[in-house]
């Protein structure tokens, strides 16, 4: 009865589902003391690790015909993530939407499923659970992108939610593929049958899974739909898909690769998933450089961040084994620092736009005198992405440099480095127009301190993750 | 003469790539909605073909299928109205083309 991973995933399908009956105003109180006992749950879940991985069979139908639940140390990584991110935001929201009701009629429920479908993609032990915790999530998203309301986002979120399907639909041939070749779809059993030779269709399947995965996360060249849909949502709804969602599914690809090890990892793939990775670097980077408005700044920052993620892969594969261990911690913080610094950014960004009344970066003139929380808020979650000392950013990538020069793969740490520097050039190019003297005075509405003070708690959190990055439940027990 | 599995499994597997492409190449969105469905239907027939292999049937295969009906269901009711509200907005049934890349 007072089963936390089940009630993580239930609780949220609960209060989601009694929102959208009460209605937006009770919706927020139900969702801001449902992600509160969520976010306990979590922590709980993190310490109850201690006792090793953890299978649970839900019914008590055990695999390979029951739906499994496994804990590992990143699921519960990942389910701290979760929680830790969706509560600020939730905090943010009600404000937000109190000013700006476009939108907020149905956050409250899609936030409940979304939650909802990120605990049970992070807890389920079997391929087909993931293909419908991945569909879940993929419609929550598309819903909370339509939600904002006017043809741009509702375009965007069309776009959006047929490569979402698209991803969906590959990948479930891929468990189709995988089923007919190994005869289970849980994942503890498929993970010793995979090690030897691979079926053709194995390999067929894993190619089509990691497709799949790789349009739903976005990584270069699949990343088109997401500067529209992250960009023209709500700023609370772009934080929690730029944050989450695409963790999500590279959470999944992490898993399959180390999971199915012969069929998917490949140094072949390894070394196209680093190059893809690389050119979304800096091809995100140079765009994000172009834009005029602020939250597409910050969406093409996602696209390039999503690049530093796939370089683990080459770290992963053509390295030996201390040193892909170090590349998977560097990889975790980076995660977590990641979901924190792009959390606070667009919750930064959507204050601004709250209290400028517009997005466009040339008239942010004075903002910093203005709203000197909210830039700080920006400007340290700028700290993080951009690397530097004392942030998780930082810790990160000189844990990653370190794995890269260990490996002899020194063009990544040429490609880290240069990352920082172009993060560092958007990031400046904000604060630069901000702090400058406005030479009209500038009218600024009011803002609800929560916005900023949420906004300001997510940029503080990923820089105090640099310096204790022990309360990471980490990644000592994998399965 | 070609065995009932091998021939579910091929047809399914046309029907995809058929599928995939249609959504992709198809600008009418309720086309990308039919597309999306016959990509659907591949995958089913593969899993259906997978069911009747060996000569007990296995009962798995057609809980995945219908599964994935039941969510293909939810997802074209969520692209038919989206498609119908884009429409009502701005008259044409057609994502637009982006202004900057």
């Amino acid at each position: 009865m007072t089963d936390p991973l089940a009630w993580l995933v239930v609780l949220p399908l609960l209060w989601g589902s009694v929102a959208f009956m009460t209605g937006p105003v009770h919706g927020a109180a139900l969702g801001l003391v449902g992600l509160t006992l969520q976010l306990a749950l979590a922590v709980a879940v993190s310490q109850q690790l201690a006792g090793g991985i953890e299978f649970q069979a839900i019914g008590g139908w055990a695999a390979p015909l029951g739906i499994e639940f496994a804990l590992d140390g990143l699921s519960a990584s990942m389910l701290l993530l979760t929680q830790l991110v969706a509560l600020p935001l939730a905090i943010y929201a009600r404000p937000y939407f109190a000013l700006h009701p476009q939108g907020g009629d149905y956050f409250w429920p899609l936030l409940g499923y979304l939650t909802a479908a990120l605990n049970a993609l992070f807890l389920a032990g079997d391929i087909f659970n993931l293909y419908v915790t991945l569909e879940l999530l993929g419609l929550a998203s598309v819903g909370l992108v339509a939600s904002g309301g006017g043809s741009a986002a509702l375009a965007a979120a069309i776009r959006y939610l047929f490569v979402t399907l698209l991803g969906s639909g590959a990948y479930l041939l891929g468990v189709a593929l995988l089923y007919g070749a190994y005869g289970t779809v849980s994942l503890r059993m498929l993970t010793p049958l995979l090690g030897v030779d691979a079926p053709n269709a194995a390999v067929l399947a894993a190619g089509l899974i990691l497709a799949g995965l790789l349009l739903k996360t976005a990584l270069l060249p699949f990343h088109f739909w997401l500067p529209p849909a992250h960009g023209g949502a709500p700023a609370p709804v772009s934080a929690l898909l730029s944050g989450l969602v695409v963790k999500a599914s590279f959470y999944l690809t992490w898993r399959f690769w180390t999971a199915l090890p012969a069929s998917l990892a490949a140094p072949v793939a390894a070394q196209l998933l680093g190059l893809l990775g690389t050119a979304a670097i800096l091809w995100g980077s140079i765009m994000a450089l172009r834009q005029a408005r602020l939250k597409m700044l910050v969406a093409y920052s996602t696209v390039a961040q999503i690049g530093y993620l796939f370089l683990l892969f080459p770290l992963l594969t053509q390295s030996a084994p201390a040193v892909a261990e170090t590349a998977s911690r560097a990889m975790l913080l980076q995660v977590f620092a990641h979901g924190l610094a792009k959390a606070a950014m667009f919750a930064a960004a959507g204050a601004v736009a709250v209290a400028a009344g517009h997005d466009t970066i040339r008239d942010l003139r004075g903002m910093a005198a203005r709203l000197p929380i909210t830039l700080f808020a920006f400007g340290l979650a700028g700290v993080t992405l951009m690397g530097l000392p004392p942030s998780a950013g930082f810790l990160a990538k000189w844990l990653l440099i370190d794995s890269a020069l260990s490996a002899g793969l020194w063009p990544l740490t040429v490609v880290l480095i240069l990352g920082g520097l172009l993060t560092a050039a958007y990031v400046f190019k904000v604060l630069r127009q901000a702090f400058l003297q406005a030479e009209q005075a500038v009218t600024c509405l009011p803002l609800p301190r929560t916005l900023e003070w949420t906004a300001l708690f997510l940029a503080l959190a990923s820089v105090g993750l640099g310096i204790h990055p022990g309360y990471l439940p980490g990644l000592a027990n994998w399965r | 003469m070609t065995s009932s599995p091998l021939l579910y499994a091929l047809a399914g597997a046309a029907l995809f790539v058929m599928g995939a492409v249609g959504v992709i190449l198809h600008a009418h969105l309720v086309r990308k909605v039919l597309a999306f469905n016959v990509m659907g239907s591949g995958t089913f027939l593969v899993l259906v073909g997978l069911a009747q292999r060996a000569g007990a049937i296995d009962h798995v295969p057609h809980a995945m299928v219908l599964t994935g009906i039941v969510v293909s269901v939810a997802a074209t009711a969520l692209a038919l109205a989206l498609s119908r509200r884009l429409l009502n907005m701005t008259g044409v049934m057609e994502l637009p083309h982006e202004g900057e890349r």
